[in-house]
């Protein structure tokens, strides 16, 4: 399966990274070769094969619903750009 | 033409857990901004998620009492989004195997009509931060405390057809997790969250119309609002001979108007894959069954325990158990007073028109539980007439105390003492003679009716005191003499 360079495009805008004109056609290429080795994969019968989850074959452990973590919020917000009234503080984002 | 409405709700319901889904942070409602966002909540490098076992009972508890299939593996899916207030990048959910599988809901309507709403699923997921808009030096404020709170996400079919059943299947939603304490069910703090997807069609057309979704009505009145407004609106547009455009809307309840958010066209993808953090969770039938075994009362199970074991008629019951407020308020009123029957009048009269023109909760109520059933207590024991603790009532209301500290303060203690009436009675009689040699003229058969003047004077004298019972006795023998 081949992807062109506005699917690049398209990609790149929703995961927020800057592919340059002149990187498009080889990212392209390098995710159709991506799409090619899927393609092999799709020819296997999996009729009645749960979907995997994980490469792992375990099982999740939980944890009792307990308040484990104290407040450290001065050490994290040490390491923010920006802090105010205890609040982490970004670039503006409007709806 | 004749228009059918289309209604179907996503729910989003905070679990009442005391720590978050992946962390353990607390979930505490109100803290200081970020004092309750951890290392992994704030999705620091390295850090990884450790799921809460509470956030799954409680998730099971729901699916049990909505009669749904439970997800004995379900899976942890990425849903990928930009935004501050989330900071992994995306939101830990579920799609393809969610923790509850299809189920329903049957309401009670108005009239005796009952309806059953069918859901789709419910899945488990975390929520998100807060944005404050307010200003930063033009920058936006971030508080975490709520990234990471568990929640349900509810999904309905679209079965309903029209504000009212909706409204009808969120309070029932609403009693249910309430009664289950899986939620707090405090709506104005955003535990209980409705999304509205409204579509309208030709009556008696199979095919549905385009939709719109309202999202994040946070009161059963707003929902109601937005949706007669938003069916007004597209049944306007069909008309004129306009299309419906799928999008995403918000409703502003103090303005009472609503406005798109996006369109369909640039809405998100959200390039969903299973987390690689999470492994898939799986629950036997013995957890199963060991969490039924914990499931608190349902609304239904108490309704009937209402009628068998306290005496109350269907309707009575039914009312009494519409939220789990008012059906705690009636137990314990009902507990302490021994008087169920008379319990469940006050509220569903006296009390509830009170609240309703405070436009308070019962939660809120200036009466206690038990203040009421010292009220009852002093009507059964003949202290007061029903019609004297009325006044005392609403002296209770206006914060004037118990009722035994308002019947002394303000005298209001029935005369019962035969003397007392008797001279009462005598004054009346000696006052009205023309009535009086009117009634001992009359016949038999009209005297009952005529008696009902006396009474009157005697209780007009009495400001209300007198002993109704004995009033009617001492006037007859005295009337006959």
């Amino acid at each position: 399966m081949a992807v062109d360079t506005s699917t690049i495009a398209k990609m790149a805008s929703l995961a927020r990274i800057e592919i340059s004109d002149a990187e498009s056609g080889e990212a392209a290429a390098r995710i159709s070769q991506v799409l090619d080795l899927v393609d092999q994969l799709q020819a296997v019968d999996t009729q009645g094969v749960t979907p995997m989850a994980h490469p792992l074959d375990a099982v999740q452990r939980l944890r009792p619903d307990d308040v484990t973590e104290p407040d450290q919020r001065d050490t994290f917000q040490s390491l923010a750009p920006a802090a105010e009234a205890g609040l982490y503080l970004v670039p503006r984002v409007i709806e | 033409m004749e228009w059918e409405t289309v209604i179907g709700l996503e729910v989003h319901v905070q679990l009442a857990t005391k720590s978050k889904i992946f962390s353990g942070a607390s979930t505490a409602f109100g803290a200081d901004p970020n004092t309750q966002a951890c290392a992994v909540d704030l999705a620091l490098p390295g850090t990884l998620p450790v799921a809460n076992e509470g956030a799954f009972r409680y998730a099971v508890m729901f699916g049990l009492a909505v009669n749904a299939e439970i997800g004995k593996r379900s899976v942890f899916e990425r849903k990928n989004y930009f935004y501050p207030d989330l900071p992994k990048g995306y939101q830990t959910t579920q799609l393809a195997e969610p923790i509850v599988g299809p189920g329903h809901v049957d309401l009670e309507l108005d009239g005796g009509r009952t309806k059953r709403v069918r859901i789709h699923h419910a899945h488990l997921e975390e929520d998100a931060g807060k944005s404050l808009h307010e200003d930063f030096h033009g920058m936006t404020g971030i508080d975490l405390n709520r990234a990471g709170t568990p929640l349900i996400e509810v999904v309905t079919e679209p079965d309903m057809r029209n504000a009212e059943e909706a409204v009808a299947f969120a309070k029932k939603l609403h009693n249910i997790v309430t009664s289950l304490e899986i939620c707090d069910g405090e709506m104005s703090q955003g535990s209980m969250r409705f999304d509205v997807n409204v579509s309208v069609r030709p009556k008696g057309e199979e095919k549905l119309g385009t939709r719109t979704e309202t999202k994040n009505l946070n009161s059963f009145r707003f929902m109601e609002e937005a949706i007669e407004l938003e069916v007004e609106r597209q049944i306007s547009v069909l008309e004129s001979g306009g299309t419906i455009v799928q999008e995403t809307r918000l409703y502003n309840g103090d303005t009472k108007k609503a406005r798109s958010m996006r369109t369909k066209e640039d809405s998100n993808d959200y390039r969903y894959f299973p987390c690689p953090d999470l492994l898939p969770i799986m629950l036997d039938d013995d957890y199963i069954e060991s969490v039924r075994q914990q499931m608190p009362e349902l609304p239904e199970e108490r309704r009937q325990r209402f009628i068998n074991d306290l005496g109350l008629s269907d309707y009575d019951a039914t009312q009494l158990t519409s939220d789990r407020a008012t059906a705690d308020f009636f137990e314990a009123s009902a507990k302490a007073s021994g008087e169920p029957k008379l319990a469940a009048n006050w509220i569903m009269a006296d009390l509830a028109a009170y609240l309703n023109k405070q436009e308070l909760s019962i939660d809120q109520s200036p009466v206690s539980p038990e203040q009421l059933a010292g009220l009852i207590a002093r009507i059964k024991d003949n202290t007061i007439s029903s019609k004297i603790a009325k006044t005392v009532f609403e002296a209770m209301c206006a914060g004037e105390g118990d009722a035994d500290a308002v019947i002394d303060a303000r005298g209001l203690k029935q005369v019962s003492d035969t003397g007392a009436l008797e001279k009462i009675v005598d004054e009346v009689i000696a006052n009205n003679q023309a009535q009086v040699d009117n009634y001992r003229n009359a016949d038999e058969a009209k005297r009952p009716k005529m008696l009902g003047f006396f009474v009157g004077q005697v209780m007009k004298a009495s400001k209300g005191q007198a002993n109704p019972q004995a009033v009617n006795e001492i006037l007859l023998k005295k009337l006959s003499d």
